[in-house]
């Protein structure tokens, strides 16, 4: 399997042969920075229009098709129009945090996306606490929200706000705890490694029950994390308009629908990399043919297939079943999957300790 | 040159004439190629991207639902997105009467759209008043309050009658000079604006 | 009738009574109407006030009073007046009907009669700073009174109550809506899930909701107004607007309250026709509540199901009537025209499909976890809140009210069919839900049935001779008919003028959604805000027609 790791030393050595080494660290730095916004860019882009052609197909519809070739194009055209509408001023409202938390929510999916494995040798952040890291950066998220919600100055937003809060703090905790689990069987926070770790078979069927219970914990709670269906409320369309960015129009708004799309892709990216092998191709012990046909296909369309998948069953979630009330929706979490998934961390250790695994 | 709508004929359009003399005011007033390419491509984009802010009063906004359902499904064309909040919204459809008592709503909510924003008025109701013209409370028409770029008639207009107004829409806005000039209009022409000094006060 | 008349002299000697029309007509002095209208209620049973019409008698202001029996299905109208034209006072009987609160309102809308002890006497559905009451005779038209204002409309923050003392005085007096300290947010008038443009300033403590203000009108256009200035034929097209998911029953209940007033006899095969047509109106508008009850609680894809068959019949409405919407196909007499060729064919079609596509519907909502926790127990309505409130139609039926018009006072052909009265008796949102889910199964026997009988008849007429002039002689009559949202009456005062173009003097639609919308503020207390959008989806109203 190809290793991009050969790339990046054999740029890093040609730049640090050519220029002083601060100058080559800060040019690779700008290489890295735009490969990642366009990366950034370009898979929230294909988010929008993939969620809108399964969501057109379970709904017995067609989807955009007239923009462009297949309805290619549809998304683009979004962009542009988004990009030139008026920005919204308020008055009486903190303007500076106002503009500051569209802000915030994008830098929060972008330092997580940073840390994903792309593929064999390659990641933009790649170290020991790599896992931890994921999680510390993508709650600032809900700190966006928060702002977004307050400094609009008005009732529904900040309802949604409030929502948001109570649900993304409640989530994260189950959410972390299925994380362990798979932490307690890997043995390592470095993504690398775990992705490594997997090699003779992916975590979903190695770690036994507990990671199995592990990973339905965490598509709900990703789910909720992520404020999608089931668990909208925090924009939840038909109570509050339009939730935390009811007040928020052009690029502004066009943040948050970026970092909604951005956001999907990253949890399923981390489901991927935790529980499906990350980049790793799939490797059945014994058939040594299709084990090789299998490494032939790139690490990098091994991670995004599987992040699409997951996306997909995350969508059919979301198209699927009513949204569920706050109470609901707290009850879930604080009394079944908090104590489900402390129990599952128990029953991860024990698993491991006794050497139950495969 | 002619406004082009993706597997649509020009005969099949009925107005004609007056999308050409936007056309031919374009041309006349002259611009140069970067400017005038970089027209086209916003205004592709602003086209081909009409989020609707879902404005029902009555029974159109049934039709409305029709047209985003299966049979007709309005997603083909990227007019799917249906936004709440009028400021994320691209032009709002005014789907039904507009009372006395509806008609500051109405007024507020297009002043809280983002600029560009159009208005559709749809439904014999939003037109002219409709069947309720003689009624004591009724709008006759909403361009009494906003003004209007398509008309839709009908009572209510069936789903292909709305996508020949979308359509409609589409042309007038490639036809735009983006940054300024053709096809732009006033907010409220200046009669309108003295009628209703002291109502862009309390804007927010 | 006659034995009636003697219970009710019996409990108010000073009564007067006429006997002459379809129901018997009671007329009592103001003074004495509170204390009848407690006796009726409680000696006499009749805990169910159909309908409250304010006419303007120009000698005199007052009210006529619909009131059923539920047991009995009995109904007696009660006339009550006032020739005070400057300050028209009633005694209000919002205590004993609680429906009475917004009918009352209403006519003090329409016709500036003051009620008093009414608990909040304020506008329904003109504007608080309207001039003038517009269904009085003597009501000053010009545009001058009442411009276009576009100028926000302050919030009425005050009630007011007339209260009569010992003496026999009145006195106002004032009282507020919310107290100041409350978190109130306004749901509505431009609110994605108000079903159009509804109000509701809600007072919250946190999530819970703690009382619900109705503000109504955003789409009051006036029509009993309209109706006055039209001949008979024109008024037709107005019911269909009102409740446009009823479009056939109300136009059909028009229909056939200038049928009554007439004496016309309808053929047997228009009737058909309009039972048919109907019945699949029932259909579509239940497909369209399942659709709007699950994209409120956020089921997108459920909603498009239920779109899907509604599209089937619309194509049936298309190809016979000519129109998908609002179709005009019922007119007096009968129908304008004939059935389309493959009516027969395709009503049968959808039939079977919609039967088959119902059980897809459970499967992918019904049964579903989120969507029992949000609906069951919640916003329950008992069986004597649905009769005090006048609540009819599948709302008053999930809670245990059997009120189907169809099988109580059959109209139209309803008693040559074979089908049942659904009723439950739990009374929440998941009921209402189920109620009109099982009511389309019957619907659809309905139809099956109902095809038959037609293809005996083919060829048969279609509509009555009637005459070129309608005219109707003087008096006043009251049909109602099961609409798809419940009983929806017309009640129509003839003042018998001799004139080519004869207009109603007064004609008033009883629209069911008028008093469903009486009950929010009822089951959505001491919910959640999420609960708020669930049960006003499963009371499934429609504003045009609460604001007409």
């Amino acid at each position: 399997m190809f290793d991009f790791k050969v790339v990046a030393d054999w740029l890093n050595e040609l730049l640090n042969g050519l220029m002083p080494s601060w100058l080559a660290t800060s040019i690779e730095c700008v290489i890295v920075a735009v490969f990642l916004l366009a990366a950034y860019s370009l898979i929230a882009m294909a988010y929008i229009m993939y969620e809108r052609w399964v969501c057109a197909w379970i709904q017995c519809r067609i989807g955009p098709r007239r923009v462009g070739p297949w309805g290619l194009l549809q998304v683009f055209a979004d962009v542009l129009k988004i990009l030139q509408k008026e920005l919204i001023t308020l008055w009486s409202t903190d303007k500076f945090l106002h503009k500051l938390a569209p802000y915030l929510v994008l830098i929060a999916s972008m330092l997580t996306f940073a840390c994903l494995p792309w593929g064999k040798g390659m990641q933009f952040i790649d170290f020991n606490i790599g896992v931890f890291f994921i999680i510390a950066v993508s709650s600032i998220g809900v700190l966006g929200i928060l702002l977004a919600g307050w400094s609009s100055n008005s009732k529904y937003t900040l309802i949604g706000a409030m929502r948001s809060g109570a649900q993304m703090v409640s989530y994260e905790l189950s959410c972390g705890l299925a994380v362990l689990t798979v932490v307690c069987l890997a043995g390592t926070m470095n993504v690398t490694e775990l992705v490594e770790a997997q090699a003779d078979g992916w975590f979903l069927f190695k770690g036994h029950v507990p990671a199995f219970i592990a990973f339905i914990i965490y598509i709900i709670a990703a789910n909720a994390e992520n404020n999608r269906g089931p668990f909208d409320l925090p924009e939840a369309e038909h109570e509050l308009t339009a939730g935390y960015h009811t007040e928020y129009s052009g690029i502004h708004f066009g943040f948050f629908y970026l970092a909604e799309y951005l956001n999907l892709f990253i949890v399923s990216g981390i489901a991927a990399l935790l529980f499906l092998g990350g980049w790793m191709p799939l490797h059945v012990p014994g058939l040594e043919g299709f084990n090789a046909v299998m490494d032939y296909i790139p690490s990098t369309l091994w991670f995004l297939g599987k992040a699409f998948f997951m996306t997909f069953i995350f969508m059919w979630i979301r198209w699927s079943f009513p949204r569920v009330r706050i109470d609901q929706m707290l009850a879930l979490e604080w009394r079944y999957l908090m104590p489900i998934g402390l129990f599952n961390l128990v029953l991860m250790a024990v698993v491991v300790a006794f050497g139950w695994h495969f | 040159m002619e406004v082009k709508i993706k597997s649509m004929k020009h005969e099949d359009f009925k107005d004609n004439e007056y999308i050409d003399k936007l056309v031919e005011e374009l041309r006349a007033s002259g611009t140069n190629i970067v400017v005038g390419k970089l027209n086209d491509l916003m205004n592709w984009g602003v086209s081909n991207s009409l989020w609707p802010f879902c404005f029902g009063t009555s029974c159109c906004a049934i039709e409305f639902m029709c047209l985003g359902a299966a049979r007709y499904d309005m997603a083909r064309f990227g007019f799917e997105v249906a936004r709440n909040s009028p400021r994320q919204a691209d032009y709002i459809m005014c789907q039904g009467t507009i009372t006395y008592r509806m008609a500051p709503v109405l007024k507020r909510l297009y002043e809280q759209m983002a600029e560009p924003k159009y208005v559709i008025a749809c439904g014999s109701c939003a037109v002219s008043g409709g069947p309720f013209t003689k009624s004591y409370c009724v709008v006759k028409g909403i361009d009494e309050i906003v003004p209007v770029d398509v008309y839709i008639p009908g009572c209510p207009p069936r789903p292909e009658a709305f996508f020949y107004g979308l359509m409609q829409l589409q042309r007038k806005i490639k036809v735009q000079k983006y940054f300024g000039g053709v096809n732009r209009k006033e907010k409220l022409s200046p009669e309108l604006k003295l009628k209703y000094a002291g109502g862009e006060e309390n804007k927010d | 009738m006659a034995e009636l008349k003697d219970k009710i002299s019996a409990l108010c000697p000073q009564a007067q009574f006429d006997t002459e029309g379809e129901f018997l007509l009671v007329t009592v002095d103001d003074a004495q109407w509170h204390a009848l209208a407690k006796a009726l209620k409680e000696q006499l049973h009749f805990d169910f006030l159909t309908a409250v019409v304010g006419v303007d008698w120009k000698e005199s202001l007052g009210c006529v009073y619909y009131i059923t029996n539920t047991e009995s299905q009995e109904i007696i109208h009660v006339k009550v007046a006032t020739t005070d034209r400057e300050n028209p006072r009633l005694h209000s009987v919002s205590d004993v009907w609680d429906v009475a609160n917004y009918q009352e309102r209403e006519v003090y809308d329409f016709y500036g009669i003051v009620f008093i002890n009414h608990p909040d006497m304020r506008r329904f559905f003109l504007r608080n700073d309207w001039v003038g009451h517009p269904l009085r005779k003597d009501y000053d038209e010009s545009e001058e009174l009442n411009p276009l204002r576009l100028d926000d409309e302050m919030n009425e923050d005050y009630t007011c109550k007339w209260v009569e003392d010992e003496n026999g005085e009145v006195k106002k007096v004032e009282g507020k809506v919310f107290e100041d300290d409350e978190y109130v947010i306004n749901v509505g008038p431009q609110h994605p899930s108000t079903h159009g443009v509804m109000r509701y300033r809600v007072s919250l403590d946190g999530e819970m909701v703690k009382k619900v203000d109705v503000v109504s009108g955003y789409i009051h256009r006036g029509i009993e107004k309209l109706c006055e200035g039209l001949a008979y034929p024109s008024t037709l097209l107005y019911p269909e607007r009102m409740d446009y998911m009823s479009a056939h029953m109300n136009r059909h209940c028009l229909c056939l309250c200038i049928e009554k007033a007439m004496g016309i006899e309808v053929p047997y095969r228009a009737e058909l026709i309009r039972l048919m047509m109907d019945e699949l109106m029932r259909l579509s508008s239940h497909l369209l509540s399942y659709g709007c009850l699950t994209m409120d609680q956020g089921a997108t894809t459920a909603f498009f199901y239920g779109f899907r068959e509604r599209e089937l019949i619309y194509d049936i409405f298309d190809k016979t009537c000519g129109g998908r919407m609002s179709m005009s196909y019922n007119t007096i007499g009968g129908v304008v025209a004939d059935v389309h060729e493959d009516f027969i064919k395709d009503v049968r079609h959808a039939c079977d499909t919609i039967e088959k596509n119902l059980k897809e519907y459970h499967k992918l909502f019904t049964g579903n976890v989120i969507a029992v926790g949000r609906m069951k127990g919640v916003g329950i309505l008992t069986k004597e809140q649905a009769a005090s409130y006048a609540i009819s139609g599948p709302s008053a039926r999930a809670a245990g009210l059997s009120c189907d018009l169809r099988k109580k006072q059959p109209y139209s052909l309803y008693n040559e069919f074979d089908f049942d009265e659904v009723v439950r008796e739990e009374g929440d949102s998941m009921a209402r839900y189920m109620v009109r889910m099982d009511e389309m199964v019957e619907s659809i026997k309905i139809l099956r049935q109902a095809c038959d009988k037609l293809e005996a008849c083919e060829g048969n007429e279609y509509c009555a001779k009637v005459p070129k002039l309608i005219k109707l002689p003087a008096g006043h009559w009251y049909q109602q008919v099961e609409a798809s949202r419940g009983a929806f009456g017309v009640y129509i005062e003839s003042d018998g003028d001799p004139k080519p173009f004869q207009k109603p003097y007064r004609m008033h639609f009883q629209a069911p959604c008028f008093n469903l919308v009486g009950i929010v503020d009822l089951t959505c207390r001491d919910n959640m805000i999420a609960d708020l959008i669930t049960i006003t989806a499963s009371i499934d109203y429609v504003i045009p027609d609460i604001d007409r």
